[in-house]
């Protein structure tokens, strides 16, 4: 009973289509897990059912050994927080942004932050780097700044569990690599389980201890296990309809995914001839 | 920091209870009857019986209790729905939450219903009218993940025609008495005489006032949007019933005892958040002060303008209200 997470047979329904069927895993503490699945296959769903958003049609799911259900959604925003895909462009401060991840904490009659909640939020504002923009208003910040303060909102909510839908889908490389790195060296400096939804399944590769891999055809999993277990080339046909090589990182001795495309198999055709 | 937006948001309330002063004692003055600022406490004080004591504690500080309860009411109503919907258009008279509330206003007159509940039935016809329309905007909304904004404002403007016909129907088919009736209190005014109604509204809308600030923390985490605040633990759908509630109970209170008064919801609260940033915590009073102010000025306007002929404030809020309505919109970003 030592998991952060634990989902048992947890099935979704969407208008009568099937979306998870049958999603059991669970999560150490410290472990960075990732779920890929290709487009449709229920990813965001599953985020969204583990932060109370939507109601499962069947199946259980417990941080710490407690039934999400039971609680409130004050008492999981304690214990779980989730960084979405963008941030709104509203016109608040980076400062007041970051400082509303402590509203889980405040106090019934409370009216102002405590001096507490001010040195974590400038705490997680400098762990990520974005102190120096703490003034300046969300909406003319860059988005991979702002993807930054959600993380920084995030932390200091100083959750057990850390979910993140497709954080750097809108970045470019560098703020993609910086925000991995980030989280992953969260991570072990403060024991965070991280559950992240990752559409590029190399960087999945490059930084996850495990893989969920979602299965959109029948909404199950089609397999859970480390990145070398579940990357195959079998794997990737099966559930993504799509031809791959897959061949080790040279730096990382990760898996690493090469696309096979019909224009490449047609001049290896022309120079065999 | 944090000692610096105390300070700043000290200051902020400070000037704008000043203002409000200054505003209130302006409409003290100026009338059909001029009276000067310096012998007002004598007129208070050894005047009794006199014209001026009765025009100044009959006629001008009911107008002036009345208008600031309603300016307050409607633009803390305007605040509260702007926050929910993440628009700055979005106000009690744009989402047809006025209009619904004065249907159920001269449903109440045509039926009497006053005659046999009592005094109460104009503010309970109002709210009733107001919650009907919010929760059918909502509701022919919400079935898109996200609210649409602009759907929701035509939900609201078409809403607000058809009650507004329907009140034109009524209007059609009622005797002369009530006709009139209708006609003089739908045209947005402060002339109130019934002091039970401008009490219930003076206390209705602080009460709203005091109730909006159990919310004004879910209301900053919702401007993030409802997934966010949900994953900070609000509960975004009881919040918003709560909220919708609310508004609809302030709309209420003030179009049954001042008609409709278009726009004040809209741009107090958009200037305030301009000033004092979106910060619910002291955007709700704020709205609510300036609001208080704004109406009171309105109304001094409305009174001078063509005087001795006084118009409808209505009339004065509707003008620079659509004016300053066109300008937001055709301002490049409107964000909250």
């Amino acid at each position: 009973m030592n998991h952060t997470l634990t989902i048992e047979n947890l099935s979704f329904r969407y208008n009568k289509e099937m979306i998870l069927k049958d999603i059991s895993f669970s999560t150490d503490p410290g472990e960075f897990i990732s779920i890929i699945g290709p487009n449709g296959s229920g990813k965001t769903t599953l985020i969204k059912i583990i932060s109370k958003i939507n109601k499962p049609e069947k199946g259980n799911i417990y941080i710490k050994g407690n039934n999400i259900q039971k609680m409130s959604n004050r008492q999981l925003a304690r214990h779980i927080a989730v960084v979405m895909q963008s941030v709104d462009p509203v016109a608040m401060s980076v400062e007041e942004y970051v400082l509303l991840g402590r509203l889980p904490f405040f106090k019934k009659y409370q009216f102002f932050e405590t001096a507490k909640d001010i040195a974590l939020a400038h705490k997680y504002m400098k762990l990520t780097g974005i102190l120096k923009l703490k003034d300046a208003p969300i909406n003319k910040i860059s988005g991979g700044e702002r993807q930054l303060a959600a993380i920084a909102r995030a932390l200091t909510q100083e959750p057990m569990l850390l979910i993140l839908d497709e954080p750097t889908s809108h970045l470019d490389i560098t703020h993609q690599i910086q925000i991995l790195e980030l989280i992953s060296s969260l991570k072990k400096t403060l024991c965070l389980t991280v559950l992240i939804v990752l559409h590029d399944l190399n960087l999945a590769a490059e930084y996850s201890d495990r893989l969920v891999l979602l299965n959109g055809k029948n909404g199950e999993i089609y397999q859970t296990g480390t990145c070398e277990q579940v990357l195959s080339e079998e794997s990737i046909q099966e559930v993504y309809d799509t031809k791959v090589r897959i061949q080790r990182n040279p730096v990382s001795k990760r898996p690493c995914i090469f696309l096979v495309t019909q224009n490449a198999l047609n001049k290896k055709e022309n120079h065999i001839l | 920091m944090k000692q610096n937006k105390i300070k700043y948001w000290s200051i902020l309330l400070i000037l704008l209870m000043v203002i409000l002063i200054l505003v209130s004692l302006l409409s003290l003055c100026v009338g059909s009857a001029g009276i000067q600022l310096k012998n007002i406490p004598d007129i208070l004080l050894h005047g009794k019986g006199s014209a001026d004591h009765s025009i100044l504690l009959g006629i001008r500080l009911p107008r002036i209790v009345l208008g600031l309860s309603i300016g307050g009411a409607l633009s803390l109503a305007g605040a509260l729905l702007q926050g929910i919907f993440k628009n700055p258009l979005v106000e009690p008279y744009t989402l047809g939450i006025s209009g619904g509330a004065s249907l159920g206003v001269c449903i109440n007159i045509l039926f009497k219903f006053y005659g046999k509940i009592g005094i109460i039935a104009y503010p309970l016809s109002g709210f009733l009218g107001a919650s009907l329309v919010i929760f059918l905007v909502y509701s022919l909304n919400n079935k898109a993940r996200d609210i649409q904004s602009n759907r929701m404002l035509l939900t609201g403007v078409m809403i607000s025609y058809v009650a507004s016909s329907l009140v034109m129907l009524l209007m059609a088919i009622s005797k002369s008495d009530d006709l009139q009736n209708i006609v003089l209190w739908i045209m947005g005014s402060l002339d109130e005489p019934n002091t039970i109604l401008i009490k219930m509204a003076l206390f209705g809308s602080l009460a709203g006032l005091v109730v909006s600030y159990f919310f004004c923390f879910d209301l900053n985490a919702l401007l993030l949007g409802e997934d966010e605040a949900a994953n900070l633990g609000v509960n975004t759908t009881r919040t918003k019933k709560y909220l919708f509630i609310l508004a609809s109970f302030l709309t209420g209170l003030s179009v049954s005892v001042a008609g409709i008064i278009m726009f004040a919801g809209l741009i107090v609260p958009h200037f305030m958040r301009m000033i004092a940033g979106p910060d619910h915590r002291i955007l709700l009073i704020s709205s609510f002060l300036a609001g208080a102010a704004f109406l009171v000025l309105c109304d001094v306007i409305a009174r001078v303008i063509i005087s001795p002929l006084e118009l409808p404030v209505g009339v004065i809020t509707g003008i620079i209200g659509g004016i300053i309505f066109i300008w937001a919109l055709s301002r490049k970003q409107v964000t909250l």
